[in-house]
């Protein structure tokens, strides 16, 4: 599947395309295969996205895994502050990161 | 230290202000993101892997408590409670607002900070030795020349839209503690004859294609030596590559051409400039100077208390003789066992302007292997100093040992990386501490980026790591035999990488072959390049 992510133009945040908005967490994320430039043309004019871009992801338990390592840690936060991620206190975050 | 004048805060305030306005008309869709991209970066702000990144320029590693209270204030108001030191002497916060950002760049003016120059194709925030002013064995302060080639470099016109950025770094001793010959101009202010001069080189960096920087000017009078930088710029700009951004640094066009005959160029353009009479007015550099004129009161020559071992190992390793009798310089040290290198929470940075006022003048410096130093500390407090900084777990006695890694963002933050470096320094300097081997490895310099960028320095590691992507898994190669000091060299790479358990192992393996073939007195980087790569390969590879 493709997924949408990029940044909130006021905070920075990372957030992905839920279909209707922009959320913080990336179980929310759908699949926007052959759509992807339609919506980040949109979402940027409107400003309500900044620097989105299409990634590649698949069904993992049931919710979006970004493929690639780097979009994870975005996902999630970094690695090395468990305390700062959207989950700090997930045991298995870790190992849906690496 | 450089207080601002009317118009250096004039013109960091006026900074503010523009960027207020740009900032406003961004959110107001006024301007699209390809129009303020530029303008932000102009300004430090960049969009990283979880947010926008603020770059905030620390004039030669050099500010005062207030200054650091100020980033520790802005670290909890506008960020999330810390700050990254970095190898270039400043400070990167990682969660900043866009909405926030012109307040928080207020804020900095307000104590005489900006982050104006620190992203771009320009003349970045100038580098130093950290131990400048304090150090026993410097000619003179070299932050007076680095100030003034501030002066010259803020905001120049002819330099702003350069082939690519441009880093320079001022010595004024044998000692290389500023990885000078690894930037694009690297300075040592010499003496000859009783005069002061500038020995030029010209050409270094690191990077995917690292050089070390020739001499290509041994001695350039002191009144003229911003004429020279010029003359190396505009050579640069005039002919450095604007077609390949991989080949744009100064060091391809010096490479290319030829240290000689860049040279004759530059002293070509030299002698047509000396007769524009470009250089500042010699009043200038003495009122900069005069500035810099620590009147350090007399301070009692102490024998230091040896009885606590732990205190008297903290000394041998994390202090540094100072040029006037009774005072000592310190370190403190960013890089706590399985520790993030370089990282400081606001109540760190609080605490280190506290006994820099107590114990010192008050002054710090951020060194460019990521530690803070209090300069000119009274030889009779270094022990009350130690106790405190034990006290908030600051006082790691391991500075130039295996743990005192440096560490770029890495894929944690950054994203350009290929992949993480900071828990690679965690699991490294957590590994070393617990095998208890950190002692009879002495100096060992160690240094980790995340990718080919080598913002961490690797190729000037005596044990430098690369992080690498091998089809979408971070792996990493293993570099030795390279320095950033004044016995520079650049690291070469052992062979095949390794993932991340694997290069924890492998440093180990390294560092082990050193114990079993040194010679007495021996540094890691000196048996490695007695003995060459092989005995290293055998052990890695077998
Ligand atoms: C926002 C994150 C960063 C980005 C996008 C970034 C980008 C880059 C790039 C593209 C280069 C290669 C320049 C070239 O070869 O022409 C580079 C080099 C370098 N950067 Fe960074 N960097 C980042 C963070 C850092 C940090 C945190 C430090 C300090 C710890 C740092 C210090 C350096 C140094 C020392 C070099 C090598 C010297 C040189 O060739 O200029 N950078 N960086
Ligand atoms: S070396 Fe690479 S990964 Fe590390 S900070 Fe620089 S650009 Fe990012």
């Amino acid at each position: 599947m493709r997924i949408l992510t990029g940044n909130d133009l006021r905070s920075g945040a990372v957030v992905w395309w839920t279909g209707t908005y922009w959320s913080l967490h990336v179980e929310d994320a759908v699949d926007v295969t052959g759509e992807e430039d339609r919506v980040i043309g949109r979402e940027e004019a409107a400003r309500r996205v900044n620097a989105a871009y299409a990634i590649d992801a698949e069904i993992a338990d049931g919710t979006p895994r970004p493929a690639h390592i780097k979009d994870r840690i975005r996902a999630l936060g970094p690695t090395v502050r468990p305390d700062l991620t959207l989950k700090p206190a997930d045991p298995a975050a870790g190992s849906w990161v690496i | 230290m450089y207080k601002y004048d009317h118009y250096d805060q004039q013109m960091v305030d006026t900074r503010v202000a523009e960027f207020r306005d740009q900032a406003k008309r961004r959110l107001e869709g006024k301007l699209t993101e390809e129009q303020f991209k530029p303008l932000r970066l102009m300004n430090g702000l960049y969009l990283q892997l979880h947010a926008y990144m603020l770059r905030v320029a620390m004039p030669y590693g050099t500010l005062d408590a207030r200054q650091m209270r100020a980033l520790a204030d802005i670290a909890e108001r506008y960020d999330r409670g810390y700050g990254h030191f970095t190898t270039r002497q400043n400070i990167q916060y990682n969660w900043i607002k866009l909405e926030e950002c012109a307040d928080l760049l207020a804020d900095l003016a307000k104590v005489e900070m900006h982050a104006i120059q620190t992203s771009g194709n320009c003349i970045r925030n100038i580098s130093a030795d950290h131990f400048a002013g304090a150090a026993a064995d410097e000619v003179t302060d070299p932050r007076p020349y680095a100030e003034l080639l501030r002066h010259w470099s803020s905001f120049h016109p002819e330099f702003s839209a350069l082939p690519r950025k441009f880093k320079i770094a001022v010595i004024a001793s044998d000692r290389d503690r500023a990885a000078m010959r690894l930037h694009d101009i690297g300075i040592q202010i010499v003496e000859r004859d009783g005069a002061l001069g500038a020995a030029f080189h010209v050409g270094g960096g690191m990077g995917r294609t690292p050089m070390i920087a020739p001499c290509i000017r041994d001695f350039v009078p002191l009144d003229q030596f911003v004429t020279y930088a010029e003359a190396c710029l505009r050579v640069y700009n005039r002919y450095g590559r604007r077609d390949n951004k991989y080949k744009a640094r100064i060091k391809i066009l010096v490479h290319e051409l030829g240290a000689e005959e860049y040279t004759r160029q530059v002293e070509e353009e030299f002698a047509h400039l000396l007769t524009l009479g470009i250089e500042p007015p010699a009043a200038e550099l003495e009122r900069i100077a005069a500035q810099f004129l620590e009147q350090l009161p007399e301070s009692a020559e102490l024998a230091l208390d040896d009885t606590d071992p732990d205190f008297a190992l903290w000394v041998s390793r994390n202090t540094q003789p100072h040029k006037q009798r009774g005072y000592i310089s310190a370190v403190v040290s960013l890089k706590p066992v399985g520790g993030i290198p370089g990282d400081a929470s606001a109540e760190q940075m609080r605490l280190m302007a506290d006994l820099a006022e107590r114990h010192g003048t008050g002054e710090l410096r951020v060194t460019h292997t990521q530690n803070i130093v209090i300069p000119h500390v009274r030889q009779a407090e270094l022990h009350a100093l130690w106790t405190a900084l034990e006290a908030a777990g600051l006082g790691a006695a391991n500075i130039d040992t295996v743990e005192d890694i440096i560490a770029c963002p890495g894929l944690d933050y950054c994203s350009l990386a290929n992949a993480r470096s900071i828990p690679v320094a965690q699991k490294i300097s957590e590994r070393f501490a617990a095998s208890g081997k950190t002692a009879a490895l002495g100096e060992l310099k160690l240094k980790i980026s995340g990718c080919i960028n080598a913002c961490g320095h690797h190729h000037a590691g005596h044990i430098g790591i690369l992080g690498v992507d091998r089809k979408g898994v971070e792996n990493y190669q293993l570099l030795l035999g390279g320095s950033e000091a004044e016995d520079v060299s650049l690291g070469k790479i052992t062979g095949p990488g390794f993932d991340e358990a694997g290069i924890v192992d492998a440093v180990e393996t390294a560092a082990d072959v050193y114990l079993r073939e040194r010679s007495d007195g021996e540094r890691f980087l000196d048996t490695y390049r007695r003995i060459g790569m092989e005995p290293f390969k055998e052990a890695l590879y077998g």
